[in-house]
């Protein structure tokens, strides 16, 4: 009744085993290229990295941007372009919470855990694969950006690591995102994360507007927040006007370091909170 | 025999608050054998696959495959096993071919041999012409076949089906068990749950059947059918009948419970068999003004075993419309 013998037929030569760091990294690059065959397939599943930073430009340039004063002197359409380079990158995080809390609940991720995989190579996939995400996703801020009037007034070198210290930020937040993937249950409450965390996250700091304007118990919240290291650190490095400058706080004082504590911070907390999940959660 | 089992649990044990889905699990499956893992929803089955493919740490008891400890020696159990879930594990978006490839490399083989192997296997289950769409456009049948495929990719020895067929509509169905069958005769190990008892019957040649996490029955499908003995009339009655007159009626004439099917109108009835006996049971129907269409004598099924054992139907009734 069935020919299926040829299948079962021992093919060892078609099978390798290499040390666990090998392993690691040939299962990361094909897991890294599931989620980058799912853009290309899905353009669209990227909006919330290339349109939604756009219309927040806009909005911020040309309909808020007028009703907001700058202490000291400077463009609005300047100073944006740090904040925005933070929230955009910070952003896809809830992305990502979908993303693997849709693989959880799908049974994808019990697949993979009975295969024999490196443990660690499904959320750190998830990780680079949204580190390519935000590379675009800083270009077309950056594109943007010149479209309305930024410019940058240092050097190479200054702006190269404006934009490292937002890939490092944006990097972490992944890391959060994946944690948030892995203590929630479905898609759908993951969805509410940009809402509940990230836009609150982002509002309340530099990123939009000057912490001066913001009443007092609130201004220390602000400063701290590392979104406002993020913008205050981008603007520094690009020579663009940043008021915070003058805010006596360390964070906003040390914003580069700031960027590289927080950064640093989240991920020692949450990239092994995450994994530590991920090997014990049983859906 | 002398061979050691495949699969072997010794008195395992999880619970989930005060829920024990494993109240001491014993269970042996011997090489290149289909074992039936019989019970309704909730007995523990799906529980029982999990800690066998490394998914779920027992909190007591231990769990081997192929010698090797489901809990310390993990990595080794991978290696030699495949899992089909309820659910279609794929990716939505990728291809059916991208999916095999990739569970392919993530199962040890080079992309050359996952490429191949993938397309032997999209043939094997008529896939071929699916195969570069996405795997979101794909039949509910489809997608079971693709995902037993991508379980078979790195040829496992052992193989988990956890329902395969729940879902699926008939002809979906017949083609997973001739693909069961196929493994089967290749020497694959094969545990198959299942709530469907003619899908045990059908399939495997051990079956143990479990309720409440432990396993309350175990043996080949006749000798779990002459432990309950006894023949078994079963009466079909007609449409729009009253089943509980019915029963009522036949009680007296009965050698035990009995058994109403899920849609209500045929009634299983333990019997001595004797002359006459039909006769009086068609009068006694009858008499109670209850409509039959017919009425033959039947050797025990898995349904009586089940039922006999349990004391409860093979589904569950809140689990029937799921």
């Amino acid at each position: 009744m069935s020919t299926a013998t040829v299948w079962l037929v021992p093919d060892q030569d078609s099978t390798y085993s290499h040390g666990p760091f090998r392993l690691f990294v040939s299962d990361v690059l094909v897991l890294t290229k599931r989620s980058i065959a799912r853009i290309r397939r899905e353009p669209e599943t990227l909006a919330d990295v290339t349109v939604m930073p756009v219309i927040f430009i806009l909005m911020f340039a040309y309909v808020f941007g007028g009703a907001i004063r700058l202490p000291g002197s400077g463009s609005y359409h300047e100073y944006l372009i740090g904040g925005m380079l933070g929230m955009g990158l910070a952003q896809t995080a809830p992305g990502v919470a979908v993303a693997l809390v849709t693989d959880m609940s799908t049974g994808l991720v019990d697949r993979f855990r009975s295969l024999p995989m490196s443990r660690w190579a499904v959320l750190v996939a998830r990780s680079i694969a949204e580190l390519l995400t935000q590379m675009i996703s800083a270009v077309i801020i950056a594109c943007v950006g010149l479209a309305i009037g930024w410019r940058v007034h240092t050097n190479v070198a200054d702006v190269a690591a404006a934009f490292a210290l937002a890939l490092l930020f944006g990097y972490a937040f992944t890391w959060v995102g994946v944690w948030f993937g892995m203590v929630l249950r479905s898609p759908e409450a993951a969805q509410q994360l940009g809402f509940i965390v990230f836009l609150p996250l982002t509002f309340i700091s530099s990123a939009f507007v000057p912490t001066q304007g913001m009443p007092g118990w609130l201004q220390p919240v602000a400063n701290w927040n590392p979104m406002s290291a993020l913008a205050a650190a981008s603007r520094h490095l690009f020579g663009n006007p940043n008021p915070a400058a003058t805010v006596p706080s360390w964070p906003v004082q040390h914003p580069e370091l700031a960027v590289i504590f927080w950064s640093a911070g989240m991920l020692a907390i949450f990239a092994p909170l995450a994994v530590a999940m991920y090997r014990r959660r049983a859906a | 025999m002398g061979e050691s089992p495949a699969i072997e649990a010794d008195g395992l044990v999880k619970q989930y608050g005060k829920t024990k889905a494993l109240a001491g699990l014993d269970l042996s499956v011997p090489a290149g054998t289909v074992y039936g893992l019989l019970g309704p929803n909730g007995a523990g089955k799906t529980t029982a696959v999990r800690v066998f493919a490394t998914l779920l740490r027992p909190d007591q008891g231990r769990a081997r495959v192929l010698g090797d400890d489901v809990v310390t020696q993990a990595p080794a159990v991978r290696r030699s096993i495949g899992l089909t879930g309820q659910y279609a594990a794929l990716d939505e978006y990728l291809t059916g071919r991208s999916n095999l490839v990739m569970i392919g490399q993530l199962s040890r083989l080079t992309v050359t041999a996952a490429r191949r192997r993938a397309d032997e296997l999209l043939e094997r289950f008529e896939l071929t012409e699916a195969a570069t769409r996405p795997v979101k456009t794909y039949s509910g049948g489809m997608r079971r076949r693709l995902d037993l495929a991508a379980s078979l990719i790195g040829r496992p020895r052992v193989l988990f089906l956890d329902e395969p067929t729940t879902g699926l509509d008939p002809n979906a169905r017949a083609m997973m068990w001739d693909i069961v069958r196929g493994l089967a005769a290749d020497g694959t190990t094969l545990l198959l749950t299942t709530q469907y008892l003619d899908e045990a019957d059908q399939l495997a040649g051990r079956i143990a059947v479990i309720d409440d996490g432990q396993v309350i029955a175990e043996g080949t499908p006749d000798e779990l059918k002459s432990s309950v003995g006894g023949e078994h009339m079963e009466v079909t009655l007609a449409a729009g009948a009253d089943v509980e007159a019915a029963m009522a009626a036949l009680k007296p004439l009965a050698q035990g419970a009995i058994a109403p099917d899920e849609g209500g109108l045929q009634l299983s009835v333990p019997v001595v068999v004797r002359a006459g006996l039909t006769t009086e049971m068609v009068r006694a129907l009858d008499g109670a003004g209850v409509s039959v269409t017919d009425v033959v004598v039947r050797r025990a099924s898995l349904d009586d075993v089940f039922f006999a054992l349990t004391g409860h139907g093979a589904v569950a009734e809140s689990e029937v419309a799921a």
